[in-house]
């Protein structure tokens, strides 16, 4: 669970890397015991750079990349970075933004283990990494089109795959639904399934 | 006569072997482009992604509940484990705290699916450099542990069983003297196992010095779980960053000392008695503690009782609003991870405060371990590329995801 110890600690550590670093970090905060850093674009790789090599942070392993999309936001790609120090025993996490023009730079030279996280997000979202090795798809199927995680994506995609008897070859064709995905809205104009609910404080009064 | 003077100049050594997608030492679905030089492997290029069934995608249009089964379908080895780290990703938003015997029962659970997964490693790995009797003998000691999932879940494989706020059924107390007795024997089991691999000549040549994984490569690589310990680090976040009730229990992290295959097996080997002692340990807590919740009690996480779905409007309104709308989690995002059979495993949660997570990233420890393939196999022999590739306990359905 969260102490206000780890707290304490963190934002000791976020006030230092923003003062080294006051170019690459836009802001930073701690929620649920974990510390986000805003970061700029541009400035991704130096940071991460500082974050790996600078004793106090020393977040060696980086564990994760990946993508979320926003597409009602004009740079509607999110990069997500996650880095955790074996020796300090504690985690980072490093937000950039993009779109879908501009490549973020690539952390292949920092991290050899970046290549294939970053070649999946290209393969979900399309986002460009520039100066990757080998941006090739990497989950997706051989011949593959479109950004199968972006949120205007349909879940069920625009071709399946079948092998057809006749000609006995698998084929791919547009998908066919014998009946539309139902996809219920559950949310109710009121406020939905909360933890507690509007009253149930008088229950335990009476 | 025809002309062969080029064939001279040409250089014949060279070529490269498609290995996979089906193939028994793949562990699943791998392609591998592997370029030899005679017999020496120069690149590896592993194609990966056919089993790729889009969870992260799936996982956006369900609701929390609904979305917890999938993670049985990831790493399918030891599924309640991955199930855990989704539970604890949405408590951690929600800030809850699961009820003491259910965190036992998981923690019981997850070390069960540790087992499960390394008897399932060791039997395969050892298969793959010729021995056949010893996954026979594992899997005899893993079907009954696929009993207790069932008697708990209802599910041999997919058990669906974690749930937020706890576990979805307490344990009879049946099964949990049956789980003590299989611990007491199991042990023996191991030293047959042993007895049979750990000092085998022929296992010690196909695996000493092979794959050898020092502390750059780890770093490099982003390697974790038993990649680590055999190389002699002490990493495990059930001791440096404990979840459930891992800080109270008293268990050894075994470490190798070379970082090779055969230290990577032993470790397995270690483990999976570290892991009876976890379990026995649990069993004594729960005794001591005595019967108790095994869900969040009263909150909108569990579903009512039936008793009182009888005799409540509101309580019949609950469980319909749970199965359908499901609960809300707060906007935020959050990180969570467990030890893994495989190493760690995360889930990056982003909530918008609906019923639905917005995205989540699933971190399979599979998925760096296969990318360094091409880093551990260059140098080594063809055959050594099953070797190695049986000891970093690849599992297609949480790389493809």
């Amino acid at each position: 669970m969260v102490t206000m110890m780890d707290t304490q600690a963190l934002s000791e550590l976020a006030a230092h890397i923003e003062s080294r670093m006051p170019d690459a970090v836009r802001s930073w905060q701690i929620r649920v015991g974990e510390l986000t850093l805003l970061a700029e674009r541009d400035h991704i790789i130096p940071l991460l750079r500082f974050l790996r090599d600078d004793q106090q942070c020393n977040f060696e392993t980086f564990i994760d990349v990946c993508g979320v999309d926003y597409p009602e936001r004009s740079e509607r790609f999110e990069v997500v970075y996650h880095l955790l120090s074996m020796r300090m025993n504690h985690r980072i996490r490093v937000r950039i933004r993009t779109d879908e023009e501009t490549a973020v730079p690539s952390v292949v030279s920092l991290w050899p283990v970046a290549n294939w996280f970053e070649r999946e997000a290209f393969d979900m979202y399309g986002i460009q990494f520039a100066d990757h090795p080998d941006l090739r798809r990497i989950l997706t199927d051989y011949g593959f089109e479109g950004w199968p995680l972006r949120k205007d994506f349909p879940l069920t995609g625009h071709y399946e795959v079948r092998y057809d008897d006749l000609e006995k070859r698998v084929i791919y064709e547009p998908v066919k639904l014998a009946q539309e995905y139902r996809n219920f809205d559950f949310l109710s104009p009121w406020e939905g399934m909360t933890s507690v609910i509007p009253g149930d404080e008088k229950a335990k009064e009476s | 006569m025809a002309d062969t003077a080029h064939i001279a100049d040409m250089d014949d050594r060279k070529f490269t072997l498609n290995f996979g997608p089906q193939h028994p030492a793949a562990h699943g679905v791998l392609r591998m482009i592997l370029d030899l030089d005679g017999e020496i492997v120069t690149r590896v290029d592993s194609h990966i992604g056919l089993l790729h069934r889009g969870t992260e995608k799936l996982l956006e249009y369900k609701t929390y509940l609904q979305g917890m089964p999938y993670f049985d379908r990831l790493d399918y080895c030891s599924p309640m484990n991955q199930e855990h780290a989704w539970c604890l990703a949405i408590e951690k938003l929600l800030g809850v705290e699961v009820p003491r015997r259910a965190s036992l029962i998981r923690v019981m659970y997850s070390e069960i699916g540790r087992i499960m997964s390394h008897l399932l490693n060791v039997g395969t790995g050892v298969m793959d450099v010729g021995a056949l009797t010893p996954i026979t003998w594992c899997f005899e000691e893993r079907e009954k542990l696929c009993v207790f999932y069932e008697r708990a879940s209802g599910s041999r494989m997919h058990a669906a069983y974690f749930r937020p706020g706890g576990v979805h059924q307490d344990l009879p107390q049946r099964l949990i003297d049956d789980i003590a007795t299989w611990c007491e024997q199991f042990p023996e089991k191991l030293d047959q196992i042993e007895g049979l691999v750990t000092e085998n000549r022929i296992f010690k040549q196909r695996n000493v010095d092979i794959g050898v994984v020092d502390q750059r490569t780890i770093l490099d690589w982003g390697f974790s779980g038993v990649m680590v310990r055999g190389s002699g680090l002490a990493w495990d976040l059930r001791r440096s960053q404990p979840y459930e009730c891992y800080s109270e229990l008293d268990f050894k992290i075994p470490v190798g000392r070379h970082g090779d295959n055969y230290d990577r097996y032993v470790c397995r080997m270690e483990e999976m008695r570290e892991s009876v002692k976890i379990i026995l340990q649990c069993i004594d807590l729960m005794a001591k503690d005595g019967p108790g919740p095994v869900l969040l009690a009263g909150s909108k996480l569990s579903p009512p009782r039936r008793g009182e779905m009888k005799n409540s409007m509101e309580a019949l309104i609950h469980h319909f609003k749970l199965y359908t709308e499901g609960f809300h989690v707060p906007e935020g995002e959050c990180y969570a991870a467990v030890e893994a059979p495989k190493g760690e495993f995360g889930v990056y949660l982003v909530a918008d405060g609906t019923n639905r997570p917005y995205r989540a990233k699933i971190r399979a420890p599979g998925y760096p371990h296969l990318q360094a393939m091409d880093h551990l196999c260059k140098g080594h022999q063809l055959a050594d590329v099953s070797a190695v590739l049986g000891t970093l306990d690849i599992v297609f359905g949480e790389i493809d995801r």
